[in-house]
């Protein structure tokens, strides 16, 4: 195309230049402020966590290093943090095997009931949290359990377990079944083909069920809040402390734990990329 | 597909003429597997899921005797539980269901279009960007609306915007209203709804626009006609994954609402930890989870997949 031409189409069309940008680059703007939605809260969270803030962590006071330095100086905010992740790794371990059991027997077998326990798998997740909580509140006060540490984890091996089910159930089904038959083909006995053939294939779905289950667990407030009795987990904490100001070392807390897992999701991202590219 | 395989590998050890007693007793023991498989975890759902919404429908019946301790019930079978309860919250439940409509709504409005850039204009990007879908998800979730609550504050930056475009009037609080509880939901499970509609679109084949296109279909004819049934199974599933914990959310009313915007959940978390009210608590939880499984059974009909379960 000539220069002439092209200057003169900028000279005559700068706005309709500007509208075609527009319309042609439309979805791609949604998207950068959708995102921008997506972490303005984000932001928030982790500016505060630098706020030289009192009891209230709600208005800007000045920066300050002094909570990320003693990330614990809050009463109660680390035995809480404990607490939450001893429940999380306890229960996603629990969940993540009943899970991978229950979704290899939907996978795998055919058998009676297939279509209750289907069922039974989606019911909780198709039931708002309140209503499991309450439910499993009056449960235990029935029974005279009152509620606390183990209560805890009970409610959220129930509430992991559908979730798990369904990742690994979806990359089970996404197997090539000639591969076990290959193997077997080749004289490997039942054993040998599920530990190595299946279970390898199958590993990153019960791996993503597992972080599923961790990050629903470490993150769940409202089942957490009607089954903890006095027991207090990191959410918990955040929820009874916002009545009376938040401290800036629950932003601490939260941001860290959002840059731990931000940069082992990269770091795994690009582990798997490198592999890909390498074979 | 892998059903089919099962049957394959039953068939080849059946065509082999009569079984050797090995072959019965592992035939048998195969029989087993499944359920050796199954009874942990739907042990553990039976008991600590069925058994207590089973329990939560005996307790919506009960009454407290006359002169009884604080939270000592019987059963006397009284249905009329129901009635009282949706009487003295029927405003409750209404505002539940619609905060959680306007907030799906808005969240598939909202999300539609990013899976769309992320599943067909990101390129290489698109790996980093689905990470940063689920990044907010890490930070606790209750200090996300927290931080709404200082967003959507009065002194902050976005209502001097609004108010200095007119948009509202200068004595219009936008915290602690019914806007604020609707864009607080609709933020916290953004997620939900974004990667379903993902995962359907990455499937669709582009050359199908293609040649929707050469087809002399304009682009929006293509979209609407293409695009949109391509990726029905994720849109009902990420409207599914937002309305049903939407209807039940409490958190954002409590933080970012007034008393005009309390919820059915707020009821329900009154009612059961600070009133000891537990039949009440009942009542509601299990109307809630009724009318929850009635609306998502008629939209997965109408919707034409059985896809989720």
């Amino acid at each position: 195309m000539s220069t002439a031409t092209a200057s003169s189409r900028n000279g005559r069309t700068s706005g309709q230049r500007l509208s075609r940008w527009l319309s042609t680059n439309a979805i791609r703007i949604y998207a950068v402020i959708g995102f921008a939605y997506l972490f303005v809260p984000v932001a928030y969270t982790f500016a505060y966590s630098f706020n030289n803030s009192g009891k209230s962590n709600l208005n800007w006071r000045g920066f300050t290093l002094e909570k990320w330095s003693n990330p614990c100086g809050a009463p109660d905010v680390c035995t809480a943090l404990g607490n939450s992740l001893k429940i999380g790794l306890i229960a996603t371990v629990v969940a993540t095997v009943l899970g991978t059991m229950i979704a290899f027997a939907l996978a795998r077998h055919r058998f009676r009931g297939r279509t209750a326990t289907n069922l039974t798998i989606f019911l909780p997740m198709a039931t708002p949290e309140v209503v499991l909580g309450a439910s499993l509140l009056a449960l235990f006060l029935n029974a005279g359990i009152n509620p606390g540490f183990w209560t805890i984890v009970i409610a959220h091996v129930m509430f992991c377990i559908s979730f798990v089910v369904v990742t690994v159930k979806a990359r089970l089904a996404g197997l090539d079944p000639r591969l076990e038959q290959a193997a077997m083909d080749l004289y490997a006995n039942e054993a040998q083909t599920f530990r190595r053939v299946t279970l390898p294939l199958v590993a990153p779905g019960i791996m993503a069920g597992a972080l599923l289950a961790f990050s629903l667990s470490f993150d769940d407030f409202i089942i957490t809040n009607f089954n903890s009795g006095d027991v207090n987990t990191f959410p918990k904490f955040v929820w009874v402390s916002s009545l009376r100001g938040i401290p800036a070392q629950a932003n601490v807390i939260a941001s860290a734990m959002f840059f731990i897992a931000l940069f082992t999701v990269l770091f795994a991202q690009l582990v798997a990329g490198r592999r890909r590219k390498a074979t | 597909m892998t059903v089919a395989a099962g049957i394959g590998l039953g068939e080849r050890q059946a065509g082999a003429g009569a079984p050797p007693p090995a072959v019965t007793e592992r035939r048998s023991r195969r029989k087993l597997t499944p359920y050796l498989l199954l009874v942990p975890g739907m042990a553990w759902l039976a008991i600590f899921f069925i058994a207590p919404i089973v329990t939560l429908l005996s307790t919506s019946t009960q009454t407290r005797p006359e002169g009884a301790e604080i939270g000592v019930f019987t059963q006397t079978f009284r249905f009329a539980n129901y009635l009282d309860a949706l009487e003295g919250y029927g405003p409750e439940f209404g505002r539940s269901f619609l905060y959680a409509l306007l907030a799906t709504v808005l969240a598939l409005a909202i999300s539609y279009p990013l899976a769309y850039a992320i599943a067909f204009k990101a390129g290489r990007w698109r790996n980093l960007l689905l990470v940063l879908v689920v990044a907010p998800f890490f930070v606790s979730f209750l200090l996300r609306t927290v931080a709404w609550k200082q967003i959507l504050a009065d002194d902050a930056w976005v209502a001097d915007l609004l108010r200095a475009l007119s948009v509202i009037g200068p004595q219009t609080h936008i915290i602690n209203s019914a806007p604020a509880v609707v864009i607080g939901i609709t933020y916290n499970f953004l997620p939900f709804m974004i990667l379903p509609i993902y995962a359907s679109l990455e499937r669709v084949d582009p050359r199908l626009m293609e040649a929707a296109g050469d087809l002399y279909s304009s682009a929006l004819t293509t979209f609407r006609k293409v695009t949109i049934p391509l990726s029905m199974p994720g849109i009902v599933a990420g409207t599914l994954l937002t309305f049903i914990p939407a209807a039940g959310d409490y958190v954002n009313s409590a933080l970012l609402g007034n008393k005009d915007t309390t919820m059915v959940g707020n009821v329900i978390d009154s009612r059961f930890l600070r009133v000891v009210d537990y039949p009440t608590a009942a009542v509601l939880s299990v109307t809630l989870m009724a009318s929850i499984l009635v609306l998502v059974g008629f939209y997965i009909r109408r919707a034409g997949t059985e896809e989720l379960v």
